[in-house]
């Protein structure tokens, strides 16, 4: 012990990243929130970010401390390793995943090839299957949920830019009437709680507009990252309904309104929520 | 779950060390595992207990000299994250050891350099 003067001077911060004051800060190889886009806010637009408690907040702008980029570890991994009967890896064609910014902004969106309007973890499988031979992730698969993530964050910052016209138009009301429909025993819309009763108490808990802006997200109830359809499916059974399936087309119209509606908001991805 | 498990690759951890400092800085590390942390209180989705199975433990040591450690209880969430500091006096290694209920053991270290 002689030549090691080494002391431990205080104790442990368990997610109180608050309370100790930061003799480092994180440095972060990912695109930040541009300075327009920081109040997370876009006119009468607010993103969840902004219903947390200053905790909460904490976490998610910390690139250390937010959990969501343990996933986002794993995809920058993946996203080099080849994989399926062609040996190619996302980096095969896509080179650097910069490549991808202002990508994940846009989803979902009007697929040509298919006349469908597809969201981005079903663009990955597509890409797994054509291009590289490789099987479809299952829905909600860590490697895709990771993916997933990771393609948008690297477009974090940038405003949120879903095209609702032309093709897209016809699944975009497709996805409103869902919206907008009452269902389940507590025969209860999304519009309802959300467009409504956004900003009113649902009991101890403030009602967000419901955006999407930072899927896919870290939620403290998971404990890990999900997919935005993880969270529609959540609230369809919180209003006791039984929810449409993983990767179905009710989903994706649903998942494409709702982008809609948060068109100008910044992507936040990998969001940090309750 | 892997039943052992001493390379980081299927389990990933997070460290924040920073690279340099002066002698006798204190220095904050931050380091972030994933991992379930199944209290064995929780059930599943068809009604069965799941298992306990948590990090148990977790220590840090400078170049071979324990400087951190910490028992862990089911009551901490999953992915947890520790954050401590430490004075350091000279160049060297951080290590970093996580040892769950199944005997699983995660590792992973850092270098630091002190001038």
């Amino acid at each position: 012990m002689r030549f090691l003067r080494l002391i431990v001077v205080a104790g442990v911060a368990l997610a109180l990243a608050l309370v100790l004051p930061h003799a480092v800060v994180s440095q972060s190889a990912y695109p930040e929130l541009s300075s327009q886009l920081s109040a997370y806010s876009h006119g009468s637009e607010k993103s969840g970010f902004l219903y947390l408690d200053p905790q909460t907040k904490t976490m998610e702008t910390d690139d250390f401390s937010n959990p969501g980029f343990l996933w986002i570890d794993a995809a920058a991994k993946l996203w080099s390793t080849p994989d399926g009967t062609a040996g190619k890896s996302c980096e095969s064609c896509h080179g650097a995943p910069s490549s991808m910014k202002g990508v994940g902004a846009k989803y979902p969106m009007y697929d040509v090839a298919t006349h469908n309007i597809i969201d981005l973890e079903q663009r990955i499988n597509m890409e797994r299957v054509n291009r590289m031979g490789a099987a479809p992730y299952k829905w909600e698969a860590k490697d895709l949920v990771a993916l997933t993530a990771f393609v948008k964050l690297q477009s974090r910052g940038m405003p949120v830019a879903v095209d609702a016209s032309g093709p897209a138009h016809s699944f975009w009301l497709d996805g409103k009437k869902i919206y907008e429909t009452r269902r389940g025993q507590l025969d209860m819309s999304c519009e309802e709680c959300h467009v409504q009763f956004a900003d009113h108490k649902l009991r101890s808990d403030v009602l967000s507009q419901g955006q999407t802006n930072g899927f896919p997200l870290y939620r403290l109830d998971w404990q890990s990252l999900g997919s935005v359809q993880k969270r529609f499916k959540g609230c369809m059974e919180n209003v006791r309904a039984k929810p449409f399936e993983f990767g179905s087309q009710e989903m994706v119209d649903l998942e494409l309104y709702v982008a809609s509606r948060g068109n100008g908001l910044p992507v936040e991805t990998p969001a940090v929520r309750k | 779950m892997a039943a052992v498990a001493d390379t980081i690759s299927n389990v990933q951890s997070r460290l924040l060390v920073p690279s340099t400092a002066t002698k006798n800085q204190v220095i904050t590390i931050k380091t972030l595992i994933q991992h379930p942390m199944y209290s064995g209180f929780t059930k599943d989705s068809s009604g069965k207990t799941i298992a306990r199975e948590i990090i148990h433990s977790f220590t840090c040591t400078f170049n071979g000299q324990p400087v951190f450690a910490m028992d862990l209880n089911p009551a901490i969430s999953a992915n947890p994250f520790i954050e401590f500091p430490v004075k350091v006096d000279q160049s060297g290694t951080f290590e970093f050891t996580w040892v769950d209920d199944n005997g699983a053991t995660y590792k992973n270290q850092a270098q630091i350099t002190v001038s």
